[in-house]
């Protein structure tokens, strides 16, 4: 029997862990993506007391600070987690069950689709959701970004070192991506950017020859090899859901300042929850892990009464 | 295992059995994670399957020959011929049931 299950292995789950170490709790994190999100970044410059680092690199130092430590990692896919009096069972996809007191959902996002025509079917064959993955198989070729946040950005930037030309493609006033990344753009030179009203389709017959979006109803068409979608995410919920979390109107976990749901024992952390004024960063994930972890110990070590 | 262009067509296309086939590369971050899932996933399928990887950015000519334009990407080959395919991080049990099913 654990103290703490911890299902989720991003930031705010490897954050949560590291306070739970320290606390002694007797706890595991089983998570179906090792790193989390974050591993996809090319360059995270955000990070205090980090000045420039790979988001591969980051999660390799938050994993082995988590396994130093003592914190277990367990690669797993969680799709159940049941409440029976006082204890949670927590099933994986292999099979495998624990039991735990209580539990630290840092479930994370998933990528966003665009759902339009061509989407699936091009997806490996000029649709990517990893720039860093994948910049290197468009040398020399022409590409789209869509999105306007700080992924958008960075896949742009990366993406110039590789490709003839970069055109970065957002919906009107979705633009919120740091300043700092424009001024990186202009350097680079390859970068052209615009707005778009909506994106009707990618094209093309055994690959992705082009984009065909609208702007103000003008139709227009790019003619690309690369398409690279990068619109943000969705909370990923469905087990939190079944154990009878509640959720706000757009999926996101409702959480105190304790991190606390509305299910007693159960916490959440990360970019999955309404906490942090949904900001959504890699170190609000790890505070929200850290708050977690804290109010878990409260509870379980010192009786606090809240849950 | 480790595939190579070298030895692609011996070990994966002309096999007896089943081959999984992995095309990752170094710098990206899921291909990390999609690793030790498929070395574990290796283990557990014995003799009756192939299972390995090959590192697209040293073997350009397997990865091109196949058209690789998203990585991690995941083909099964059976019989010289691929009988399914995956792009992105796949889960464990997802893969060995794709593979058991060709077994």
């Amino acid at each position: 029997m654990y103290d703490l299950i911890i299902v989720g292995a991003g930031p705010a789950g490897l954050g949560a862990s590291i306070y739970a170490s320290r606390y002694k709790l007797n706890h595991v994190v089983i998570g179906a993506e090792i790193g989390g999100q974050v591993v996809e970044a090319w360059e995270i410059e955000n990070y205090a007391g980090i000045e420039s680092i790979s988001g591969k690199d980051l999660m390799e130092k938050f994993i082995n600070q988590t396994k130093e430590l003592g914190g277990m990692i367990v690669e797993g896919n969680v799709n159940k987690i049941i409440k029976e009096g006082e204890i949670f069972s927590v099933s994986t996809e292999d099979g495998k069950k624990y039991e735990t007191k209580s539990i630290i959902l840092a479930l994370g996002m998933k990528a966003r689709k665009m759902n339009i025509p061509g989407e699936n079917k091009f997806l490996g064959k000029g649709i990517s959701y990893c720039a860093t993955c994948d910049a290197m198989f468009f040398r020399g070729k022409d590409v789209a970004v869509v999105g306007g946040g700080d992924a958008a950005a960075t896949a742009a930037i990366h993406l110039a070192e590789f490709a003839n030309s970069v055109h970065l493609l957002y919906k009107e006033g979705t633009k919120t991506f740091e300043p700092a990344w424009d001024e990186q753009m202009a350097k680079l030179g390859k970068i052209a950017a615009s707005t778009f009203t909506n994106i009707a389709s990618i094209v093309g017959s055994e690959k992705v020859e082009g984009l065909e979006y609208d702007l103000n109803g003008e139709k227009k068409e790019l003619s690309v090899q690369g398409v690279f979608i990068e619109i943000g995410s969705v909370p990923g919920v469905v087990v939190a859901k079944e154990l009878g979390v509640s959720v706000d109107e757009q999926g996101y976990i409702v959480v105190d300042q304790a991190q606390a749901t509305n299910v007693e024992g159960v916490y959440a952390a990360g970019d999955a929850t309404t906490g942090s004024n949904k900001f959504r960063q890699i170190i609000t994930a790890v505070a929200e892990g850290a708050v977690s972890a804290g109010s878990v110990y409260k509870k379980l070590k010192l009786g606090a009464s809240k849950k | 295992m480790e595939f190579t262009d070298q030895n692609f067509e011996q070990e994966v296309l002309s096999s007896e059995v089943p081959v999984l086939v992995d095309f990752w590369a170094p710098w990206c971050g899921p291909c990390q994670m999609m690793g030790p899932i498929v070395e574990e996933l290796a283990k557990e399928v014995g003799e009756k399957a192939k299972v390995g990887k090959i590192n697209v950015d040293e073997n350009g000519e397997t990865s091109s020959k196949f058209g690789i334009m998203s990585i991690p990407a995941i083909k099964i080959f059976k019989g010289g011929q691929i009988v399914k395919e995956f792009v992105g991080v796949q889960s464990k049990d997802v893969l060995k049931k794709e593979l058991e099913a060709l077994m």
